[in-house]
């Protein structure tokens, strides 16, 4: 009884990401078409890699006729963040979250899911991860394969304006505890700028390496200056 | 090369950064600093993907900025994420029929 509520409010939680994915995903759908890939491949890359700058760097590579080093270290460097949110996720895991749901949910561990999930204010009990995961994935997968497979029907603006879906969730997420919190509002500002200034000081520097490096900065800027004494989660 | 081996090892890759650390880092973390460095993690590395990328996710700085100024308010009064994601999609769709942008 527990665990399905649990799977339906991660469901529920799940819905702007998995419908903002099917809009990302879409644009990933026509542009796997275009650059020689069959609707089958991009539909199964979706399923199968659930993340977008990867996939995106991905069928680059595949289209160019890369070696699989290459593939291989350039997924690396572009999902390495993963890695940061995978360990600061594992802190604010349910006991109920065994060894083997830990090899199941990490394949969901994106962006977004790494989002709702590390603010929840309770622990994340595995059936509340899959339940976000199950509709993201959805999203995701059902996208790419709309895109691909009719991607030039719909209006170019309105593909255009789907774009900021994402990030607009993304904003969603971090304003009110950063509006609540001086301490968070100031490392959201520090990253912001930090990440402005690797764009244009630094653009050798790809956008996976560049939030890397924000990332940690402004989270080692935010535990130097505010450190969180308490142990409970606010 | 067969695109499914080019597949098998993007997925094969990101699977693993993700799973490794996920499935043994079963202890918590008890330093205050890492806590607190990890704390912060989610804010920092979400700002850090969303600024400047936003300003660019239409295609145009005009539509962005003014479907990122719309996500701004709405966020700041605590509207739930797919209402706040739809108006910035929806104010950016509208401003683009503008004359001149």
């Amino acid at each position: 009884m527990k665990t399905n509520s649990e799977f339906l409010s991660g469901m529920a939680a799940g819905i702007p990401i998995g419908l903002g994915y099917l809009s990302v995903s879409f644009g990933f759908g026509i542009a796997a078409v275009r650059l020689g890939i069959s609707v089958l491949s991009a539909v199964v890359i979706s399923l199968t890699n659930l993340t977008s700058a990867g996939q995106a760097q991905g069928i680059d590579i595949i289209a160019a006729g890369g070696t699989l080093i290459e593939m291989a270290l350039v997924q690396l460097v572009i999902n390495l963040r993963y890695a940061l949110m995978a360990i600061s996720l594992s802190q604010n895991l349910d006991e109920g979250f065994t060894l083997r749901h830990r090899f199941i949910a990490a394949y969901g561990i994106t962006d977004e899911i790494f989002a709702l999930c590390s603010t929840r204010k309770k622990p994340v009990t595995p059936g509340y991860m899959y339940g976000i995961i199950v509709v993201s994935s959805f999203g995701w997968t059902f996208g790419t394969l709309l895109g691909a497979a009719a991607g030039e029907i719909l209006p170019p603006e309105l593909i255009s304006a789907m774009g900021i879906m994402l990030y607009g969730m993304f904003i969603a997420i971090i304003i009110p505890p950063a509006a609540e919190k001086r301490s968070i509002l100031l490392v959201v500002v520090f990253a912001s700028g930090l990440s402005v200034m690797c764009r244009y000081l630094l653009p050798f520097i790809s956008g996976g390496f560049t939030v890397i490096i924000c990332g940690i900065a402004a989270s080692l800027f935010g535990a130097l200056l505010f450190p969180i004494k308490e142990e409970a989660k606010e | 090369m067969s695109i499914w081996i080019y597949i098998l090892v993007m997925a094969g890759v990101t699977y693993l950064i993700r799973m490794i650390p996920f499935a043994f880092f079963t202890k918590k973390i008890k330093s205050v600093f890492l806590r607190s460095f990890l704390y912060y993690i989610p804010y920092a590395v979400l700002a850090a993907m969303t600024i400047p990328a936003i300003f660019f996710s239409t295609g145009n700085f005009i539509t962005s900025a003014a479907g990122t100024a719309a996500a701004l308010i709405l966020a700041y009064f605590k509207l739930p994420l797919i209402v706040v994601a739809l108006a910035a999609s929806l104010t950016a769709y509208g401003v683009s029929f503008i004359p001149g942008v």
